[in-house]
Formats: structure tokens, C-alpha cells, sequence
């Protein structure tokens, strides 16, 4: 029968490693494909893993609060009566570097839930690893025993290899995922520009032949955020009154992704704004309404524009762009990045194929994306492929905003309050509900008069919020 | 009527469409072909190779006129142009030939007749022996080519206003002609018919011939023809073709002239009338077949490649969107042609080729360059071949060394260009393409060279 192997994930695009929060599934028990093995934390969300297979959960291979680098083999899926014992021999040559858990200061209890996994990981560490790496061909034993007493059962040799020159974890993990070689595969033009934005080719995912880095994996790198290790959000010294003037605060590893994005976004991307205010008494009445059906999902002002939004931009392929270097790669579907503030920064997931959903698929599906980013539980799918996306800050009374465009996406809208505010009307003045609008445009990729027909085009589906339930 | 049904029915047998038949039958579809004309399309029968048959003549005369230059002494003689283009439709046969071997060896069907689409998954086929229908289980690629255009008011008879089609066929050569449009076809035919004594003018809309190329490349061409005794006029609006005088008047803002024909080189568009494009509602835009990057057009299933699907009209990129095209069919994920990579050639003598950006192009990215440029006149088998004049000429991006773009104007420019795509597909900077060595003595040391003094560091001059 078949033998599935669980690697660990690439959950997104800078992605190096994951840490195992918990395992949801026992060894020894049963599981179908799609079945949520365990949870995985990256830099910018806890996500859940699912199973490719379908079998018996046979081999955890990393337990829980420990490290695991992409690609590397964490259990083993098969029938009860599979051998399984040369793919778990063979887990030693390809997963460097399971780095304890205990090491980050954010859980503490890392350390006490590893130790039931550690106890059967050497015997995953075949005798003679598969490895170019001569310092990796000394058997297990040989290793002095490691200030963090688990890195001494590492499953990984070469993660040993370096042990013994120094406690840092390897530096040549590659990039591919999966490969054994410490070579990163990059094409010279990616080096170079690597070289000069700062980027570290280890971190990326290469999308040309083979998993080979080029060009636009490194433009598209140079504006996301990367996975380094940086320390939780934490004071570093508690405010008195009669303490210091100011405390520097760590930064969390999602502001320190936000920190690095947005610069890397507003500096090369040539933003232009358009703003445009939308009459939203049809589409408030209309909302009153659809929330007053027995049975319905609750619909906000934010699914009617994300409604509007993915219909225009089917119209609009040129807002639904990308810019890619030297050419523009126009969207046939619309994947929606939506907004979520957290507490500590922001998230965007995406709501997929959008531009296919009813309101009330969009309202439930949204909600679900919203709360889900905020307990930090989104699949790796949901935090990577916006064509577009939409920030509303209307629950914060704004009048209106500008957004960073999220590269490699064309365009952002940034939604304000429904404001209640004096119309000129037939008759004289009058109260009316608007909302402004204002689309952020990367100038390479559209111009001034394609973002505002986008925007109007929009508006008039918000004005005549019928044409959103069709 | 019973229709004969295959996954993929392929309309034209163009390179386009012969290799993304051969490609499909590769993947192990089932794939019938529909021609109208002689497999191989344009290219292969009317356009690339029974021209470049020609150009190899022109050559032939050139070096029996040099001959004197390398010692050898002819008395006289005898270059015949009808002798010429006979071998050169010689050529045109065994290649079409070829296509229907490969045909035969990939169990592909072919349908001679007139292929149009009755639905987005049937083509009715009007052959000699009446009409067939064809069913296409998984997809239609539509391969049907392009034709040559012509002025407003300007009737092409193939006699005295030709197009390519028919200086291709003529096995008589005019004593003068006028060429209008100074791109590939006319600068080549140009070549052939000047080579064989033919009075040529050369006649351009724009302020220079091969309008594409980077400008220095055209002012080098310029310098070449006109040394050969081709009469060039830039930037000359046609009014007027009619009959008169030796055979034709033509009329132009710059004054009048007379020649026994009018060569019509002024571009090509596509063939996509009688296709059945229409009642399926296929997207057109600006006259060509609007193509998703895996080559579908707006109707789903329905494919469209080569130069009924837009610019650049090049054999090559027909080809690879062939390929393109027959993998998404068959289910694979293929990468989708890289539109700024495509190599483009004149086979005139010197010849032209040329990838990625031109100076002016370049600049207009509003990035810092790195140009080097290096003549054959210092490049050792070159002046070997008696063949000197040209350049190679490399831009580069100044701050990461990326290839944005190579032209080279010389012997054998057309073979030469390949080590710049090579580079630029894998990404090489000026760097990797300087380190990488180059035998000696080789025309392609000059790409070396321009290399090199794109990084200010040649060594030959």
C-alpha cells in the first residue's frame, strides 16, 4: 500500500521552517487525506496541516514544539502492515536542522511536550546518512553532547556536522525544499539583485526549472516579508512611573514582516490614488433587509463591496494585474485579499475565486477568513495569491485612507465609514449615507483613467446594490 | 455524414501548428490536421526556407564576385535566376515533404481542404473530394497563418504589384523593382534581386529600414545596401501604385518613380477570415486572435497560435506556442513563451539578429546602461572570411549586469544571436557571459568582445 510521507509544509513563499504547535493525530491512529494532522506556527500565522493520505499515522518524527525545516520528513502515513522503516531511515539524510522548540522563548512548555517524540528519534538517524558532507558520515554518537541537550538527538547529520563547529543551526539549508545539497539554486541575474535588495536566497522559493531562484522570485521576495527568527513582541523593560523616557519594543515577527513589506512596497511601486464617494442608502437599505430574512447569513457593508469589487474587476482584467518585470500578467479569477487587524499588526487572507461567489457566500466565507486570522488558524492556501485586495477601516469612523499596495498585486481599495452626511438633492439638501472610496494603483501597471473607471464602475454597482444579488 | 472524432483537431500546418500537432501526438492524443495549401505552411513552402534557398544563391554570386579578392580568376559567369528559384522550390518540396514524414511517424492525420470551425469542437473540412467533419474530443488548435498586406488602393496581381508569395514563385526577374516596406521580407528580397542585377529601390515609411532593429543596426544596413547599389528612401509615404512607364508608377510624397514591379512588403496580417471565428464569438484584437498565455482563445477549448495570434509573426514563436498550446491540452502545466525572448533575423547579407531590447528601449526604462559594441573588422576570423562588416553590440543593465539585449549585424549574425538568448533565458549577467570562453578564432568572439567592452575591458580593440 501506499506510504505517505508528512514533510513539513511550505505554508508560504519565505517559509524556511515550522514549528509543530501540537499534533492533533496519535501515532498509531487512523487517518483519511484531507484530515487535520497538526498545527504548525510560521512567521505570520498558525496554521493547520493537512494530511495527503489516507492510512495509519505511523511515525511522528518531530513532536511537538520542535522546528522542522520545509521539506523535511515529520511522520509517516501508511497501513498497519507497511514497511515504513527505509522511509524513516531515509528521513535522516534530507531533514536537517529540527531545531528545539525550547530554544524560542515563547513557549515554554516546548521542551517537556517534545520529550515523549524525542525519545524515538534516533533511531530515525540512519547509521550511514545519505550525505556529501563528510563531517555529516560520523555516526550519531561521536557528537558531543550540546548545550540544549536536545539538539544532541537531532535527526539531522549535517545538522550535527555543524554542531560540532558551532551550536548555529546550518546556514545552507537550502531553498528547494526537500534537496539534500547545501547549494542554493539561483540564477546569476538573482544573485545579484539578491545582492543588492538584501534578500536572502535561502528564505525564497525558486519558481524556474527545477525549483531554480530567477529573477521575479527575488523582485517578488525583495517585497515580502522574511522568516527570520526575530523575537517575540516583548518589553524589553517595564515602564515605571519614574522609569526611562521611551522602551524599545522587540518586534514580533509580523511587524517585523510588516516593517520590511511596506517599504519594499511604496518605495519601487509608483503608487497613484483615486478616490471616489459612493451613495450608500440603496445598498444600506438593502443590506437591513437581507439581514432581517430569517435564515440568512449576516451580511456587512464589507461583503457588499467585496461583491462589487470582484464583479468590476472581471471587467477590469487591467486592475486585476500584476507587474512582473517586463510584462503585466492579467488575472482570469479574482482571489480577494482582505484586511484583518490584529493586535499586534495586520493580516491579509484571501478569499479565493471570489469573483464566483454569491453574497452570501462571500459574508460567510469572509467572516470565517476574519475569525480565523484573528486565532491565527489560516491554511497555508488562505495567507498567499490576492490579485486584489481591500482594506476597510470604516469600523474606525474614517472619512477616508490610502492603502500600501500589497505587491505583487496592481491595485488595493481602501474603504472609509458609511457616513451620514448633508446631499444636495432634486429638492434641496437632504441626509444621505456615503462612502468614500480610494483605489491605490501601481502606476507600471495601470494608469489614472483605468483606476477611476474601475472605481466608478464599482460605485454603480454599490448604488444599485441590486445588481450584486444577480 | 459521420464525423471522425480526435482529442485535438490542428487547423493550418504552419510550424505552429505542425509542431503542436507532433506535440500533442507526443503527450499520446490523437490528432488530425487540416491544410489547405501544402503541409508546412507559409514557412516552410512560400516564406523562411524557399527564401533563404534564394538568399544562399545571392551569396554564391557574391563570393563568385569576390573571387578575384581571394586569388581566383573566373572569365565570366552565368548566374541564372530561374535556375535559382527552381533549386529553391527544390528546397520548399523536401521540407514540406519532411512534415509529412513527421506526420506519418506521429500518426497524425491530415486533412487537406479548407478547415473552419462549425462549432468550438467541430471543424468541417471543404476538400477536393467534398466535405468531412472532424470532432475535437479535448481541443481545436487554430494555426491559419498570416498573408501579406497591402496599401490602401493597392491591388496585388502577382504580376506586376507582387507580394513575397509571388517573387518566391516568379522564375523571371524584373530589371527594376520597387520595394515598399524595408522590414525583413523587403530588405531580403532586396538582397536576392540586387544580387542578381536587379535595379532595386528600397522604399520606407519610417525614418529607417529594418525600423525594428536597434537604430545603429539600421545605419549600418543602410551603409551596406547602399554600397551594393540599392537605392534606400526613408521616411517616403506611398500615395499612389499604378500602371505606367516601364510597368509601374509609383507615387510618393518625395516624387515619382518608375520600375517594371512593385515588390508589397509592407507587413502582414492575419488570416482569420472564413475560420468560423465569428459565429463562435472568438475575441479578436487589433485583427489578431486574442490568446490567453496558454494560447486559448476567448472560447474555451478553442486555441489559437502563430501569427493569426499576434506579434511577433516569427516561424519560431509560432513553434514554441505550438508546444505551449498541445501541453495545456494534454494537461500539462507548460511554461508560457517568454515574448521578450525571441530571437528576431534578416538573412540580408550582412545579416541581422537581434533578442531582448534596443538601445532606445532600454533607455526608456529610465535605468543606467552598460553598451559595448564591437566591429568584425577586429575580429580575426572575419577579416579571415573577408567578411567584415558589422558589429556585435551588447546593453546591459549597468547596476546587475542583466542582458537586456544583444544585435549583431554581420557573417552569420543569424547563428551568433543564440548565445544571448542562452544567456538571457538563464538569467547570465554580463559577468557569466564574460567568463565564459569563447574559441579562437570565431565570429563569435566578437560577442565575446562587445561582452567585454560592455564592462569597459575589451581586449581587441
Amino acid at each position: 500500500m501506499a506510504v505517505t510521507k508528512v514533510v513539513m509544509p511550505k505554508l508560504s513563499e519565505q517559509m524556511e521552517s515550522g514549528k509543530i504547535i501540537k499534533w492533533l493525530k496519535k501515532e498509531g491512529e487512523r487517518v483519511q487525506s484531507g484530515d487535520i494532522l497538526a498545527e504548525v506556527e510560521t512567521d505570520k500565522a498558525d496554521v493547520e496541516m493537512e494530511a495527503f493520505g489516507s492510512g495509519v499515522l505511523r511515525k511522528i518524527l518531530v513532536a511537538a514544539g520542535n522546528k522542522a525545516p520545509v521539506g523535511s520528513l515529520i511522520g509517516v502515513i501508511a497501513e498497519e502492515n507497511d514497511d515504513i522503516n527505509s522511509v524513516v531511515a531515509q528521513a535522516g539524510a534530507p531533514a536537517p536542522a529540527a531545531e528545539s522548540g525550547a530554544a524560542a522563548p515563547r513557549d515554554g512548555k516546548a521542551a517537556g511536550d517534545a520529550k515523549p517524540g524525542m525519545a524515538d528519534r534516533p533511531a530515525a538517524v540512519p547509521p550511514q546518512p545519505k550525505s556529501e558532507d563528510p563531517a555529516a558520515r560520523k555516526p550519531a554518537s561521536s557528537m558531543a553532547p550540546s548545550p540544549v541537550g536536545q539538539r544532541a538527538v537531532a535527526s539531522s547529520p549535517r545538522e550535527m556536522g555543524g554542531a560540532e563547529m558551532s551550536p548555529q543551526p546550518p546556514q545552507g539549508v537550502p531553498s528547494t525544499g526537500g534537496g539534500g545539497g547545501a547549494r542554493v539554486k539561483a540564477s546569476p541575474l538573482a544573485r545579484k539583485i539578491a545582492a543588492q535588495s538584501g534578500v536572502d536566497l535561502k528564505l525564497i522559493h525558486g519558481s524556474g526549472p527545477g525549483g531554480r531562484i530567477v529573477r521575479r522570485d527575488v523582485e517578488a521576495a525583495a517585497t515580502a516579508p522574511a522568516a527570520s527568527a526575530a523575537p517575540a513582541l516583548r518589553p524589553v523593560a517595564q515602564p515605571a512611573a519614574s522609569g526611562p523616557e521611551f522602551e524599545d519594543l522587540a518586534l514580533s515577527p509580523m511587524r517585523a514582516a510588516i516593517a520590511r513589506r511596506m517599504p519594499l512596497s511604496k518605495a519601487p511601486v509608483p503608487h497613484f490614488y483615486v478616490t471616489s464617494e459612493v451613495a450608500m442608502d440603496r445598498a444600506w437599505e438593502l443590506r437591513e433587509e437581507l439581514n432581517g430574512l430569517e435564515g440568512q447569513p449576516k451580511i456587512s457593508v464589507n461583503d457588499f463591496i467585496i461583491r462589487a469589487c470582484a464583479l468590476t474587476l472581471l471587467n477590469h482584467p487591467g486592475v486585476n494585474a500584476s507587474f512582473q518585470g517586463e510584462s503585466i500578467r492579467v488575472f482570469h479569477r479574482v482571489h480577494m485579499g482582505i484586511a484583518v487587524a490584529l493586535e499586534e499588526g495586520l493580516i491579509t487572507p484571501v478569499l479565493r475565486d471570489v469573483h464566483a461567489k454569491s453574497l452570501a457566500q462571500i459574508a460567510v466565507e469572509a467572516r470565517d477568513l476574519a475569525e480565523r486570522a484573528r486565532q491565527r488558524k489560516l491554511r497555508a492556501q488562505e495567507l498567499s495569491g490576492a490579485t486584489f485586495s481591500i482594506s476597510n477601516l470604516g469600523m474606525f469612523d474614517v472619512r477616508d485612507f490610502s492603502a500600501i499596495i500589497n505587491p505583487p498585486e496592481g491595485a488595493i481599495l481602501a474603504v472609509g465609514s458609511v457616513r451620514r452626511v448633508p446631499v444636495v438633492t432634486d429638492e434641496g439638501l437632504g441626509v444621505g449615507r456615503r462612502m468614500a472610496l480610494t483605489i491605490s494603483c501601481d502606476h507600471r501597471v495601470m494608469d489614472g483613467a483605468m483606476g477611476a473607471r474601475f472605481l466608478q464602475d464599482v460605485k454603480k454597482l454599490l448604488e444599485e446594490p441590486l445588481r450584486l444579488l444577480v | 455524414m459521420a464525423s471522425q472524432k480526435f482529442d485535438v483537431v490542428v487547423v493550418g500546418t504552419g510550424p505552429g501548428g505542425y509542431v503542436s500537432a507532433i506535440r500533442a501526438a507526443q503527450l499520446g492524443l490523437s490528432v488530425a490536421t487540416v491544410e489547405d495549401d501544402r503541409p508546412g505552411g507559409v514557412c516552410l513552402n512560400w516564406g523562411c526556407i524557399p527564401t533563404k534557398a534564394l538568399l544562399r544563391n545571392a551569396e554564391v554570386v557574391h563570393l563568385f564576385e569576390k573571387a578575384a579578392d581571394f586569388g581566383i580568376t573566373i572569365d565570366k559567369f552565368q548566374a541564372d535566376y530561374a535556375a535559382a528559384v527552381k533549386r529553391s522550390r527544390g528546397v520548399a518540396d523536401r521540407m514540406a515533404k519532411g512534415v509529412e514524414f513527421l506526420f506519418r511517424k506521429n500518426k497524425i492525420t491530415l486533412f487537406p481542404g479548407t478547415g473552419s470551425l462549425k462549432s468550438k469542437n467541430v471543424v468541417e473540412v471543404a476538400g477536393k473530394d467534398g466535405a468531412q467533419t472532424l470532432e475535437a474530443g479535448r481541443a481545436v488548435i487554430l494555426g491559419t497563418g498570416s498573408e501579406p498586406k497591402s496599401l490602401p488602393g493597392v491591388t496585388i496581381d502577382e504580376k506586376t504589384v507582387i507580394s513575397s508569395n509571388g517573387a518566391v514563385r516568379n522564375e523571371a526577374k524584373p530589371k527594376s523593382i520597387v520595394v515598399i516596406g524595408a522590414g525583413a521580407v523587403g530588405v531580403e528580397f532586396a538582397d536576392v534581386y540586387r544580387s542578381y542585377g536587379v535595379e532595386v529601390t528600397l522604399l520606407e515609411a519610417l525614418p529607417r529600414i529594418v525600423p525594428i532593429e536597434d537604430e545603429e543596426v539600421s545605419t549600418q544596413l543602410t551603409r551596406s545596401l547602399s554600397r551594393r547599389g540599392i537605392a534606400i528612401k526613408t521616411g517616403v509615404k506611398v500615395s499612389a501604385v499604378k500602371p505606367g512607364g516601364a510597368g509601374v508608377l509609383i507615387e510618393t510624397d518625395g516624387g515619382k518613380l518608375e520600375a517594371e514591379q512593385v515588390l508589397m512588403a509592407v507587413g502582414r496580417g492575419a488570416r482569420t477570415k472564413g475560420v468560423g471565428l465569428e459565429a463562435l464569438g472568438v475575441t479578436l484584437e487589433r485583427g489578431f486572435v486574442k490568446v490567453s498565455p496558454t494560447m486559448e482563445t476567448s472560447v474555451k477549448g478553442v486555441y489559437a497560435i502563430g501569427d493569426m495570434a499576434g506579434a511577433p509573426l516569427l516561424a519560431h514563436k509560432a513553434m514554441a506556442e505550438g508546444v505551449v498550446a498541445a501541453e495545456a491540452i494534454a494537461g500539462k502545466n507548460p511554461r508560457p513563451v517568454d515574448y521578450g525572448n525571441v530571437p528576431s533575423c534578416t538573412y540580408c547579407r550582412p545579416q541581422i539578429a537581434s533578442i531582448g531590447l534596443t538601445e532606445a528601449k532600454a533607455k526608456e526604462g529610465g535605468r543606467e546602461l552598460a553598451v559595448g559594441k564591437f566591429p568584425f573588422t577586429a575580429n580575426g576570423k572575419a577579416v579571415a572570411l573577408g567578411e567584415t562588416e558589422g558589429f556585435v553590440k551588447v546593453i546591459a543593465d549597468k547596476k546587475t549586469g542583466e542582458l537586456l539585449g544583444a544585435h549583431i549585424i554581420g557573417p552569420e549574425a543569424t547563428e551568433m544571436i543564440h548565445e544571448f538568448a542562452v544567456g538571457r533565458t538563464l538569467e547570465a549577467t554580463l559577468e557569466e557571459m564574460m567568463h565564459t570562453i569563447h574559441a579562437h578564432p570565431t565570429l563569435s568572439e566578437a560577442a565575446l568582445e562587445a561582452t567585454l567592452a560592455a564592462l569597459g575591458q575589451a581586449i581587441h580593440i
